[in-house]
């Protein structure tokens, strides 16, 4: 299993079009993928799920991928959480 | 047969097709036993597709039609309809329950939208409509009706509404959408706005067409007469393709007049403005010939997302409008929402009388960090161009003076942080209050400028909501009442050296134009589209002769008096 912190920069915090765009990405990965936020497990392809966290500004997410290819999910993560200028 | 319906008429010009009715259907869910799960999952699962197929189509002709931005809603829609967590368990409880899939769909639904609303932030609890359209989406789909969308629309077609929404109208697509009846509003309302901005015949209020015309039944709308004509013969069909002809012809008259200057029979010169509402629209105002944006409404940055525009956001959007109206005058109104204007993120208590509630100047004076950003970004836009900053709904003197006070705050914060800022920004406000009319000649000695919001000014002068039809008949910007007011207005700025505008839709009215030009209104801010029209129309008009009507008009009764005057005299 491969883990990830990010803190998340944007000032809406987590909200619609990133977590498309971030949901959106990784159809492609066998991984499972899961966010945890406030004590709180999603499914991270679940866009309903990500919203449902209703992750603010400023807090940190921890993000885990459990498969074969969990290195390139985590890697695709990380590009899109800084190209939708949620987290550096 | 052919038959007519009445309205109002709310945007120029004629068109003839085929009517589109654009209602909702009945997707009404009854809970019922199936004998074969599997087959339940498979049913579910078509109507995913499909719904899906419907989804990617509507996203790309956004995409095309209208911007990225909007297109993106859709693309949402799509995520949530492949969702796991949603399909997951729906496609269980059709087996463990042998329900059918319409009632699994909204079951699980129904769960996730009363745990959106349920939550703090109301930008969360506006995710719950994404998840209700979702749903109606894919229920259409299982109960075998048509959710019409109309950005599918692929024929030209007159749309036929109820009434239409801001996000009903932002599928239009102009190319062939030719014209929009509906049956309830009236000329201020947003649909007959956006009509016009749009430059397609409209009539609203129409009152009985959704009951009495069919889809695909061929209609003629009258945008200029404000008529409906169902079903006509061949020779009503050529009297029409006639007047439509006409009226096109004199559009390329009016199209000359573009690059004149506006000037009446006997010299004397004024200035036409357009009113917009987004940094596109200045386009095509200087295409229409403005010489000025006598109105921009900002409300429309704030709507129709998620949060408040940031300052940049703001700065681009302001620097925008600024260049391209090149160095023309820019009036800038500060953000007016409150009233109908609603925005998602801002959550306002219910007001039992909305248009008389914290609205306009008054929600900004409470929110002094919102109306900061505004401001800030207004002054940093200013080296761009010739901006004038107006505030709306201003009833008192005090709330001018705390507003500016704001304004000359930020202007120095800037000067601190070496930002620069234009040293000639005129600052004036909206006369739409009665009490402010009255005021007049007080507020003249420290406003920059007055332009007159009619369509709030008779609104509350005759205690007449305007979105009520049962009092529509109050809506009298020829009574006597208003021109007076408006006669103070004008002659008060006029006597400190200042200049008065006008930016309600009196302004481009052709009966309203030669009263306004004889009490000496310095500068008419219309729909972009009205601007040559009234161009040719105070070319012929002399000043010094309307002038001389003034007092006359003014002493007359009633609005029909002074209808059938100004008729006479022109």
């Amino acid at each position: 299993m491969t883990e990830k912190q990010f803190v998340i920069t944007d000032e809406a915090g987590i909200h619609a079009r990133p977590a498309s765009a971030l949901v959106g990405s990784l159809s492609k990965f066998k991984s499972d993928i899961t966010m945890e936020f406030n004590g709180k497990k999603v499914n991270l392809k679940s866009i309903l799920g990500v919203m449902s966290l209703g992750v603010s500004s400023g807090s940190t997410v921890t993000i885990a991928a459990d498969g074969e290819d969990e290195e390139q999910a985590i890697a695709q993560i990380t590009e899109v959480m800084k190209n939708e200028g949620l987290s550096n | 047969m052919t038959r007519t319906l009445s309205g109002i008429a709310a945007s120029n010009g004629i068109a003839l097709a085929k009517a589109f009715r654009l209602e909702t259907p009945d997707l009404t869910v009854e809970k019922k036993a199936i004998d074969d799960a599997d087959q339940e999952v498979l049913r579910f699962e078509a109507a995913l597709a499909k719904a899906s197929a419907e989804l990617e189509t509507i996203k790309e002709r956004t995409a095309a039609q209208i911007s990225d931005k909007e297109a993106a809603i859709f693309g949402a829609h799509l995520l949530v309809l492949s969702d796991p967590e949603l399909v997951g368990p729906i496609t269980e409880k059709i087996k463990s329950d042998t329900v059918n899939a319409e009632f699994a769909l909204k079951e699980t639904s129904d769960m996730f939208i009363a745990m959106f609303e349920a939550m703090d932030s109301d930008y969360m609890k506006e995710r719950a409509a994404d998840i209700r359209d979702v749903t109606k989406r894919v229920t259409a789909h299982l109960l075998g009706v048509t959710i019409q969308n109309p950005s599918l629309i692929e024929e030209e077609v007159i749309i036929l509404a109820e009434d239409l929404t801001p996000s009903d109208t932002v599928q239009l697509n102009p190319e062939f959408v030719k014209g929009f009846i509906t049956d309830i509003g009236g000329r201020t309302s947003h649909s007959a706005i956006l009509a016009r901005t749009l430059e397609i015949p409209a009539v609203v209020g129409a009152k009985k067409v959704m009951e009495t015309i069919e889809n695909g039944t061929f209609i003629i709308v009258d945008g200029l007469k404000g008529v409906v004509i169902i079903d006509p013969d061949a020779a009503v069909i050529a009297e029409y393709e006639e007047k439509k002809a006409a009226y096109d012809r004199q559009k390329a008259e009016w199209a000359k007049l573009k690059n004149e200057a506006t000037v009446t029979a006997d010299g004397h010169p004024v200035e036409l403005g357009a009113n917009i509402g987004t940094p596109k629209d200045a386009t095509g105002a200087v295409d229409n010939g403005a010489e000025a944006i006598g109105l921009y409404r900002t409300e429309f940055l704030y709507m129709g997302r998620d949060a408040f525009p940031t300052e940049e956001e703001q700065v681009e959007a302001y620097s925008a409008v600024l260049k391209a109206m090149d160095g023309k005058p820019t009036v800038v109104r500060t953000l007016d929402i409150g009233g109908d204007k609603e925005l998602t993120y801002l959550d306002l208590p219910k007001e039992l009388n909305p248009f008389l509630g914290l609205r306009a100047i008054r929600l900004c004076l409470e929110m002094p960090d919102m109306f900061r950003t505004q401001l800030r970004a207004l002054l940093r836009a200013s080296v761009h161009g010739n901006l004038k900053i107006m505030f709306p709904m201003i009833a008192t003197l005090e709330e001018f003076r705390a507003a500016k006070a704001l304004v000359m705050e930020e202007k120095e914060k800037l000067a601190a942080e070496s930002i620069a800022v234009s040293d000639s920004i005129e600052i004036g406000i909206m006369v739409e209050i009665p009490s402010t009319a009255v005021m007049a000649d007080t507020f003249a000695k420290e406003v920059d400028f007055f332009s007159i919001g009619t369509n709030d000014l008779i609104q509350y002068t005759m205690a007449a909501d305007r979105m009520n039809e049962n009092v529509s008949y109050l809506y009298q910007p020829y009574n006597p009442a208003i021109l007076r007011m408006v006669k103070m207005v004008i002659d008060a700025s006029h006597k400190e050296g200042k200049w008065t505008g006008m930016c309600g839709e009196m302004a481009g009215d052709e009966i309203a134009i030669p009263i306004l030009l004889g009490l000496g209104l310095d500068e008419f801010s219309m729909s972009a589209s009205s601007i040559l029209k009234a161009r040719e129309q105070i070319s012929k008009l002399s000043k010094a002769e309307m002038a001389s009507h003034t007092e006359r008009i003014l002493a007359l009764a009633t609005a029909e008096e002074v209808e059938t005057y100004v008729k006479e005299i022109m």
